[in-house]
């Protein structure tokens, strides 16, 4: 037993190259049986403390709803009774793959995606790139940047909401003032769809252009300069030197908007007002997070829900396999 | 030294982890903390609200605080039903977090009723609780088939008409309520002929009413018939009550007679301040709000009249779930709350129309929003209302079916130009998907 003591402490990294001397003098004082064996623990146990945090949260917040949906996706569970399930195996999926709700709103999840996505990055890079320049007052423009985004979804979408109200909204009275008929935003489908699009641009493009930024000032100075040694110009600098070297940024950024695309829930909800969760009297902009949250908490069908959950899933899984197929390309190509 | 040094960093990684973890387990379990005796033996009893109930602008529970000293009341309002009603069947079937004391909406009561009956206390069998207090149907809406009480009746939304005089005034049209109620008694079709005669001669930038689906419920809050037959089957298709609200409602649709507003938007309480409507659906619980969105400006302007039939559009209850820590003490509560002598009282404040038929006589609204109405008597309205609403069948996903019908089908026709027929489609498909067909 204090062989193996003995061991430990001279193993010990701390320890490290010490000299005979010091060996005797530590075993000299040799620790009780008791002590070395609550050393020993400490070494092998302590690293798993450190890291249990993260384990317990994930477990508890992450793999344990994780695990429960997909059990409730192949049940009939309904919200007003939760301890009574009826087996259902995939029915749950065939259901919603034949159901028109659920292709109209992945349609939707796409459209808005699209089209809230690709101006919000195209945008975010030009202001990044302004940005980037020597301008006074600068801390005051990436502070006002990021505003929208410290902006409650919550407050933005009301404000957005009275914007594109159809009777005395300020954006039909713009357009009425250049000549054109009112547009009934939120009932009309693609208006529904550019309004919350614009909701998401809005809060997005200032926290896309600060990441932008910061990978910019990463580029060595000096490909500039030579650059311009070259004759380039200020745009052929931006196309030839900060954009390829943007490159990964740019990639993590489009990776994290489709993930946000994706999983948008909270403008549509708010856009849409009473009854928000339908988006829309046509469903016209009910997102796959609209309608798994209608599905389960206004209409009560938990099962159905956890497989809209689930499928959305699958749906983020092909995008990173396809994102991880181009960043290998990209790879090769250079 | 260094091991000293060793020894001490331990410690402080043992303490932070220690920390850590303790905070960790207070944080999980403080949640369902809430409501517990203090060491001075106060007791918390948490009410469970959706929108405006009233009690609470009323001064009930100051009183109640002030008579019982070792209770302290604390409300928590979800503004709408549609986020506080998937919250309180979580919290019922999870047990955790329940209020002592939950309000119940009409539309819901009947799911409540048949799924959760059995968690909740029996408040038909409590002390101080005398069935011939509230309404029959009121009550009868509440128990369960094995005769069990769930919850007390709150208010009841007998449903009159609002209308601005200014508006039907400048519009040609009468006035004086008694003659508006006899103009349209016992037909909606007439109400709708007058919104004909109103939009001919339009106060510019108004509608005669706000939305077709507001007509819808108060058309449906005097159905004999509604989604459900008494066996519980479903019978929207069919039924001639649901029938009459949604002709009703096409016809206000088509006719370009509404502002196109939904009901509890933004831009809704925008149009009561900037006078868009002539005509609104008039539940008791609705009179608080008018006031509220409409403003000063609104004094004296707003009228009110009996509608062409007499129906109940909303309603609350109060129940206590058997999972909360203080059953005895909030059942005490739930029937202070809900005696006619309290309940008078929120009609003073918010209009909100007492479930106890023997408040009715000694009713007094406050003398301001008596004002607000044109001095119209609004207790005789209402209790006149109250008296010959018919005894309607509520069913199941009664709340579910109703939001489809007005927020898919009606407002495609409405707002998206649809016609009639392909919103009706619409709308049954929904329930369709509503109800998991």
């Amino acid at each position: 037993m204090s062989e193996t003591a003995e061991y430990a402490e001279t193993a010990s990294p701390d320890k490290g190259g010490a000299a005979p001397a010091a060996t005797g003098s530590t075993s000299s004082r040799t620790p009780s049986p008791w002590r070395s064996r609550l050393y020993r623990w400490d070494i092998k146990a302590s690293p798993y403390v450190f890291v249990a945090p993260f384990f317990l949260f994930f477990g508890a917040f992450g793999l344990f709803p994780l695990l429960y949906t997909g059990w409730a996706s192949l049940h009939r569970l309904e919200l007003t009774n939760l301890d009574d399930s009826t087996w259902l195996g995939l029915e749950n999926y065939t259901n919603l793959l034949q159901s028109d709700y659920f292709w109209n709103a992945l349609g939707n999840t796409f459209t808005i995606g699209v089209i809230s996505t690709v101006p919000q990055l195209a945008v975010a890079l030009g202001i990044a790139h302004l940005l980037n320049y020597k301008l006074r007052g600068s801390t005051l423009w990436r502070v006002a940047m990021l505003a929208p985004y410290a902006t409650s979804v919550a407050s933005a979408s009301l404000v957005f909401t009275l914007l594109f109200a159809w009777d005395g909204g300020m954006v039909n009275w713009l357009i009425g003032s250049v000549g054109f008929d009112p547009v009934n935003w939120r009932e009309s489908s693609w208006g529904s769809q550019f309004a919350v699009s614009s909701i998401v641009i809005w809060r997005w493009t200032g926290y896309n252009a600060l990441i932008y930024l910061a990978a910019m000032q990463a580029v060595p100075h000096d490909l500039y300069e030579s650059a311009s040694l070259d004759g380039a110009s200020r745009w052929q600098q931006f196309r030839h030197v900060t954009i390829p070297m943007l490159r990964p940024t740019i990639l993590f950024t489009v990776v994290v908007s489709t993930i946000g695309a994706t999983q948008l829930f909270g403008e549509p909800l708010l856009f849409g007002g009473t009854a928000g969760s339908k988006g829309g009297a046509d469903h016209q902009f009910q997102t796959l997070g609209l309608y798994l949250y209608d599905q389960g908490w206004i209409n009560g069908h938990l099962g159905r829900a956890s497989a809209v959950a689930w499928l959305m899933l699958a749906i983020l899984l092909i995008i990173a396999a396809v994102n991880m197929l181009i960043a290998r390309r990209m790879r090769k190509d250079r | 030294m260094r091991s000293n040094f060793r020894r001490s960093r331990r410690l402080v990684t043992y303490a932070a982890v220690t920390a850590l973890a303790t905070s960790l387990l207070a944080a999980c379990s403080s949640d369902d903390e809430g409501g517990s005796a203090g060491s001075d033996g106060k007791i918390t009893l948490n009410v469970g609200t959706f929108g405006v109930l009233g009690l609470k602008q009323a001064g009930l529970y100051d009183e109640y605080e002030k008579s019982h000293p070792n209770i302290t009341i604390k409300e928590n309002v979800i503004e709408r039903n549609d986020a506080y009603y998937p919250k309180l069947l979580t919290q019922l079937q999870s047990g955790a977090g329940v209020n002592d004391v939950a309000a119940i909406e009409v539309s819901n009561i009947t799911e409540v009723v048949k799924t959760q009956g059995a968690k909740f206390e029996d408040l038909g069998k409590a002390e101080g609780v005398e069935k011939s207090t509230y309404l029959d149907w009121k009550w009868k809406q509440a128990t369960t088939e094995d005769g069990k009480t769930i919850g007390l009746g709150v208010d009841i939304g007998p449903t009159a008409l609002c209308y601005r005089k200014d508006l039907f005034e400048k519009a040609g049209l009468p006035t004086d309520r008694e003659e508006l109620a006899k103009e349209w008694a016992g037909d909606w079709d007439k109400y709708v002929a007058l919104g004909e005669k109103y939009m001919k001669k339009a106060p510019k930038d108004t509608k005669f009413v706000d939305s077709a689906s507001s007509v819808y419920n108060a058309v449906f809050a005097g159905a004999k018939e509604r989604y459900y037959d008494k066996s519980g089957k479903e019978i929207y298709e069919d039924s001639q009550g649901r029938k009459d609200a949604w002709d009703a409602a096409m016809k206000v649709a088509q006719g370009d007679m509404s502002a196109k507003l939904k009901q509890f938007d933004p831009t809704w309480d925008q149009g009561f301040a900037n006078a868009k409507f002539a005509t609104v659906a008039c539940p008791a619980w609705m009179a608080g709000y008018i006031q509220e969105k409409t403003g000063p400006e609104g004094k004296g302007q707003w009228d009110m009249a009996k509608a062409p039939t007499d129906g109940n559009w909303g309603g609350s209850f109060l129940g206590v779930p058997s999972a909360g820590k203080h059953k005895k003490e909030a059942t005490e509560l739930a029937v202070w709350l809900t005696q006619p002598e309290q309940l008078a009282k929120v009609f003073a404040k918010q209009a909100s129309f007492p479930s106890t038929p023997s408040a009715y006589d000694s009713l007094k609204p406050s003398a301001a929003t008596k004002a607000y109405f044109s001095d119209a008597p609004i207790t005789e309205i209402f209790a006149g209302i109250a008296k010959n609403t018919p005894s309607a069948v509520y069913g199941i996903k009664d709340a579910q079916i109703g939001q489809s019908i007005t927020d898919i089908g009606v407002l495609q026709v409405e707002q998206q130009g649809k016609s009639p027929e392909e919103g009706w489609e619409a709308a049954q498909k929904e329930i369709k998907d509503v109800l998991g067909q």
